[in-house]
Order: structure tokens, then C-alpha cells, then sequence
């Protein structure tokens, strides 16, 4: 699958909130989340594309991180549905999302980073790839001690590590502890290891904050890469710079609700848009200009 | 001059004798023991666990209840299985209802179940079970020399009556035999320790003693991995209680006291925590430590090196509890990771 072939797809796709996609693969319904009186994220309705990469932005405090916290497991919603959409071989199913615990929506193939990287710091970064990698027969306590159970597939998540380790650049500090990385290879770091299990959509929160411009650059040539490759990839990024080039769709999130999607030019003639970035005020004199 | 005289009236072969005595004594392996189980909990998964005596009683009291008692013929071995069930009893009931909540509720909770376990040891309501006060085996047993580490030092001893070695380290073939038990449970939990480890299962183990959250986030069942961690640390700490409750054929509730606890604690931190020999090593070097300062404090004091006014004889004990967290204190500014901890992983955080 190219580009092309994702942004056909979207053309039919009108950019308004909550719009319906052609071939989903999250489908988030009434989700509502308050902090004391503050409803911190109130999304009626909202789909994600299946095979492009979608952007969460908004300024600091619209909820986007706290809206990936509960479609992860990782807080919980006052109320809310929402569903994951697999496909293989032409068939599909659909997965109830909701209630599950983070572990288990990672299981389903749906797995996510952190704003602050989480890299294991005490443990090396080849230790780091390796746990990634889903279902081992090996972290199970019935097989741990008997090592010819689980040696053959450790070798297969082994050389899958090793071949990722390259793609991002980290070859040269496989046995180095994970503390001794810098804040950019934390994050292609965790990102590599988030796809040691293969994940069908990939959340990343942030992956640009904290890098440097020249990481900056790789981190996303490795996202459209993940694309190209048949991945979904969700992020959250509040810089709309950054972002304009390689989103496929941009969903604009303030004060807890979807305000605005669609394709990065949609978005950025969107009064609505410039408004929640720039206040009001401001918007009213560049239409001036 | 003043010096001289120190030397002359220290028998340095006593010293070090009763120090090495010590420190391979069975004493020595219960507490390396525990401290190995106690490593699984905190080095390597990160479980604050303040309440490592509790699994040493429940080891002890559920193996003496069920042998005194007379259960199912009074199998010691069965006993023995009691006291390990025991101890697995005691994690789910810690685990169950405080693994899911953040670090500082499982020390409180642990901390609190020790207690509650050993003053429930030691009310008199259950007098005719665990025998109060006054422990296991009863008092008329104990008059009568009979006790249920019987079968084990005696009826089942492979060694020829006797004492064997020379020098501080002679000992008589009940002491070496429990000695061979206890140091090879050592050795076979360091092994299955070690093995854990290395397995992809320890791979998920550590990740969650360096961020829970991240381990989540990879699809890694947090929950039931912690608990799997508590229940194995908390039997091989349980075998320590058992194989201490044979070295001193009986089992009191003054043996369970928090400071054991402490104890234990201390042998993993000096030792290395999230190292294998940690444990072995830490308490070896505790014992030794403790003991050498002991009886050089007494010499001295016996010699009039050191005069009354300062120091008496009966103040040594607290002295040397003085002396070791000294050294525990001076160890963590230079060697936070312990003797032969690795620096990169247990170093504990200071931040």
C-alpha cells in the first residue's frame, strides 16, 4: 500500500467531528472522563483510519493524553465505548475495548509509548527489544526453568530485535544500560520496542518532544515507514509544525472535545482551529491580513 | 605502650574462630536463605517487603502445629508441605488485596501481617494449638528433650555420633548435619534463583522493578507476575524458618520478632541486592561482623582495656547492633550496591 492509495480513501471522508471512515480501525464512542468538575475529555463519537497515520493535536491541556490513558487501560473512563477493528485474509472482527486492562488491550494489538520514555533504564537495550516481543513461551513460569521450551523462539526474537536495533540506528548500543542512552534514542528506543510485538495500531504520545531536529528528521522517516509497512500509527503532538508533513489526517482536540478533523490543509484553514491555537483575538485580526 | 598491651591480652585465635563459626553457622544459612527469598520480593522485582519474618513463621509454626497436632500420622515431611502451604496462605492474603495498589501499601500491609501473625501465635486463645507464649514443642516435651526436629537430627542423620572439625569450627553431627540442609536449601534456591533470572520470565520481573507501567504497556500481566514473585521468595524464606525451627527444636514466638526482619534486610543490602552470591555473602559477613565485634568489645572490656565507666559487659550487645549500622551506613556512601552487587542494576535509587 502507498500514500496515494490512504489519501483516496480519505477523500470521500468529509472533515467535520466525528465523521465516519471508509475502513476503521478504532471506533471511540461517548467517552467521558472528568477531574472533579473539570471534564478533562468528552469525545462523542470519533474513527481512526485503518493503515494511515493519524495525528491527536491540541493545545496543552485539551486531553490528549489523558483520551490515549483511557483508550490504553491506563485511566479509566467515567463512561465511554470503544472498539478495535482487525482484518486478515478478508475477514474481520471487532474487539471490545472497554473495561479491559492495559496489558490485555496491548495483547490485542494496540500498543502505545509515553510522553516521559519509559525505557527500563537498569536493564540493557537488547534486554529492553526482547521483552517487547508478545506471547514468549519463556515468561511463563511453567517454562522459565526449562530453557529447551523456550530457546528456539528467544533466537527468533532474538534476530527480529537485532534487525530493528539496525532500522533505528541503536546497533552500536545493544549491550549498553538503557541510562546511558540519550533523551532521542529513549524514544526510538521505545518506540522499536513497541514493535517488537508487532502491533496492528501504534500509539505514540509525543515521540517528538525532548529530541533534537536531526533525530527529529529519522523519528519521522520511521513513522511513515511503519505506515508503508501496513501499521496504523496514532500520535499526540502539540507543535502543529511538525506534524503537517507526514499526517494523513489530523484530528484537533480543545477543552476535552474533537473540535475539528480532517487532511492537514482541512485543518489549517479551519477557523476553529486557529482559534483554539491563537485565541480568538488573534483570529479575528489575521482575517484582517 | 598503651597499645602493646591490647595485643597481648587479645586471643586473636578465639576471635576469628568464633567469628567463622559463626558466619557458616545455621544460623547464618536461615538468614542468607530468607534473604535470597527476600531478593526475588525487592532486588529483582522491586516488592518493598517489610514483612519476611512472617513467611519464616509461617514456615515454622505450620510445619510444629502440624507435626505436634499429629495430623495425618504426623509425617514430618507432610509437616514440612503444611508449613510451606502455610507461607503460600500468607502471600496470597498480603498479595491478593495489596499488589494492585502502589509499593508503599505492600510494606505496610506486610509489616502488619507479621505482627498479626506472631502476636496470634502468641495469644492464649490458641494456646493448644501453637502453644502461647511458650512456643512448640509443649513444655513436658521440651523437659523430656523431645522435639519434632527429632526425625530429622536423629532418626534420619546419615552422620556417626560424634564432633567433627577442630579448632572453633568443631561441630557435633547434629549441628553439621542441619548445617549440610540448611547451606545446600541455600544453595539450591541461589540455583533456582539464578534460573528464574535468566529466562525471559525474569526479563518481565525486572522490567516491572524498573517501571510497572512500561511492562503494562507491553502486554505483560503486572499483576499475576508480582504475586507469582511473592509466593516463591515468600517459600524460600518459609524454608528458612523451618530449617532454623530444626536447629533449635523448638519454635517460639520471640524468634518472629520485626527485628528479623531488619536483620534480613540488612544481610541483602551488604550483600548486593539483584545478585545471586548477594544474599550468601551479605550474611556471612553479617554474622562475622556482629560476632568479631563482640568478642573483641569483650575482651577489651574483660582486660580493663576499655574501663567500666565506658563500657560494660552487659552493654556489648547493643554496642554491636551500634557498630553494624555504622558499617551498613558507611557501605551505602562507598558501595551503595552492596559487596558484590553489580553497580548498574541495584544501586538504589537516591532521587
Amino acid at each position: 500500500m502507498t500514500s496515494d492509495n490512504q489519501a483516496s480513501e480519505l477523500e470521500n471522508v468529509e472533515a467535520v467531528p466525528g465523521s465516519p471512515k471508509q475502513d476503521p480501525i478504532l471506533k471511540i464512542d461517548n467517552i467521558v472522563r472528568s477531574f472533579g468538575g473539570l471534564r478533562a475529555v468528552d469525545v462523542d463519537h470519533l474513527e481512526v483510519q485503518r493503515g494511515i497515520i493519524t495525528a491527536f493535536i491540541g493545545p496543552n491541556g485539551a486531553g490528549k493524553t489523558t483520551l490515549f490513558n483511557l483508550i490504553t487501560g491506563f485511566d479509566k473512563p467515567d463512561s465511554g465505548k470503544w472498539t478495535f477493528h482487525q482484518l486478515s485474509n478478508k475477514e474481520s472482527w471487532t474487539t471490545n475495548l472497554s473495561g479491559l486492562r492495559p496489558h490485555q488491550i496491548a495483547n490485542k494489538g494496540m500498543v502505545r509509548t509515553f510522553q516521559l520514555t519509559k525505557s527500563l533504564a537498569k536493564m540493557t537495550v537488547i534486554d529492553n527489544m526482547l521483552l517487547g516481543a508478545a506471547e514468549q513461551k519463556g515468561e511463563s513460569l511453567r517454562n522459565a526453568l526449562l530453557p529447551s521450551r523456550w530457546q528456539k523462539q528467544e533466537k527468533q526474537i532474538l534476530k527480529r530485535a537485532e534487525d530493528l536495533l539496525e532500522r533505528f540506528k541503536l546497533s552500536h548500543m545493544r549491550d549498553e544500560y538503557a541510562a546511558t542512552l540519550s533523551g532521542g534514542q529513549r524514544k526510538l528506543l521505545e518506540m522499536a520496542r513497541a514493535l517488537m510485538s508487532e502491533p496492528k495500531l501504534i500509539l505514540l504520545d509525543e515521540p517528538m518532544a525532548g529530541v533534537n531536529p536531526v533525530l527529529v528528521e529519522s523519528l519521522l522517516v520511521h513513522i511513515e515507514n511503519l505506515r508503508d509497512e501496513g501499521v496504523s500509527v496514532l500520535f499526540i503532538e502539540h507543535d502543529m509544525d511538525a506534524i503537517m508533513g507526514i499526517s494523513d489526517w489530523i484530528v484537533v482536540l480543545a477543552e476535552g472535545q474533537v473540535i475539528a478533523e480532517g487532511t492537514p490543509s482541512d485543518v489549517s484553514k479551519n477557523p476553529a482551529v486557529i482559534d483554539a491555537y491563537l485565541g480568538s483575538e488573534i483570529a479575528e485580526e489575521l482575517k484582517d491580513v | 605502650m598503651m597499645l602493646m598491651n591490647l595485643f597481648a591480652e587479645i586471643d586473636v585465635s578465639k576471635l576469628f574462630g568464633l567469628a567463622l563459626r559463626t558466619s557458616i553457622s545455621v544460623q547464618a544459612a536461615t538468614f542468607a536463605l530468607a534473604a535470597v527469598g527476600l531478593n526475588l520480593h525487592y532486588g529483582y522485582t522491586g516488592l518493598l517487603n517489610f514483612g519476611v519474618v512472617a513467611f519464616m513463621a509461617a514456615g515454622a509454626y505450620g510445619m510444629a502445629i502440624f507435626f505436634t497436632q499429629g495430623w495425618l500420622g504426623g509425617s514430618i515431611l507432610l509437616a514440612i508441605a503444611s508449613g510451606v502451604v502455610f507461607a503460600v496462605v500468607i502471600a496470597l492474603s498480603i498479595g491478593l488485596p495489596s499488589l494492585r495498589l502502589r509499593a508503599d501499601y505492600l510494606a505496610l500491609t506486610t509489616i502488619a501481617i507479621a505482627e498479626v501473625l506472631r502476636i496470634s501465635f502468641r495469644s492464649q486463645r490458641l494456646l493448644d494449638l501453637t502453644g502461647g507464649p511458650f512456643g512448640l514443642p509443649s513444655i513436658e516435651d521440651r523437659n523430656a528433650n523431645v522435639s519434632f526436629a527429632d526425625v530429622i537430627t536423629v532418626d534420619w542423620n546419615p552422620i556417626k555420633e560424634g564432633n567433627y572439625g577442630a579448632w572453633f569450627l568443631e561441630f557435633d553431627e547434629k549441628t553439621l548435619w542441619v548445617m549440610i540442609i540448611g547451606w545446600s536449601l541455600v544453595s539450591l534456591a541461589s540455583l533456582l534463583i539464578w534460573g528464574l533470572m535468566r529466562s525471559p520470565w525474569g526479563r518481565v520481573i525486572k522490567a516491572i522493578r524498573e517501571d510497572e507501567d512500561a511492562a503494562r504497556a507491553l502486554g505483560k500481566n503486572v499483576f499475576s507476575y508480582k504475586l507469582q514473585s511473592l509466593i516463591i521468595g515468600g517459600v524460600i524464606a518459609s524454608f528458612a524458618g523451618i530449617v532454623r525451627a530444626f536447629d533449635m527444636g523448638f519454635v517460639e514466638t520471640q524468634q518472629f520478632r520485626p527485628q528479623t526482619t531488619f536483620f534480613i534486610w540488612t544481610v541483602l543490602i551488604l550483600g548486593g541486592a539483584a545478585s545471586i552470591w548477594g544474599p550468601i555473602i551479605g550474611s556471612m559477613t553479617f554474622w562475622f561482623v556482629i560476632i568479631f565485634s563482640e568478642e573483641l568489645l569483650r575482651q577489651m572490656v574483660d582486660s580493663g582495656w576499655i574501663p567500666d565507666a565506658i563500657l560494660q559487659s552487659n552493654d556489648i550487645a547493643s554496642v554491636r547492633m551500634i557498630l553494624m549500622g555504622i558499617m551498613l551506613a558507611t557501605l551505602m556512601i562507598w558501595r551503595p550496591q552492596g559487596l558484590v552487587g553489580k553497580k548498574e542494576e541495584a544501586q538504589i535509587d537516591i532521587r
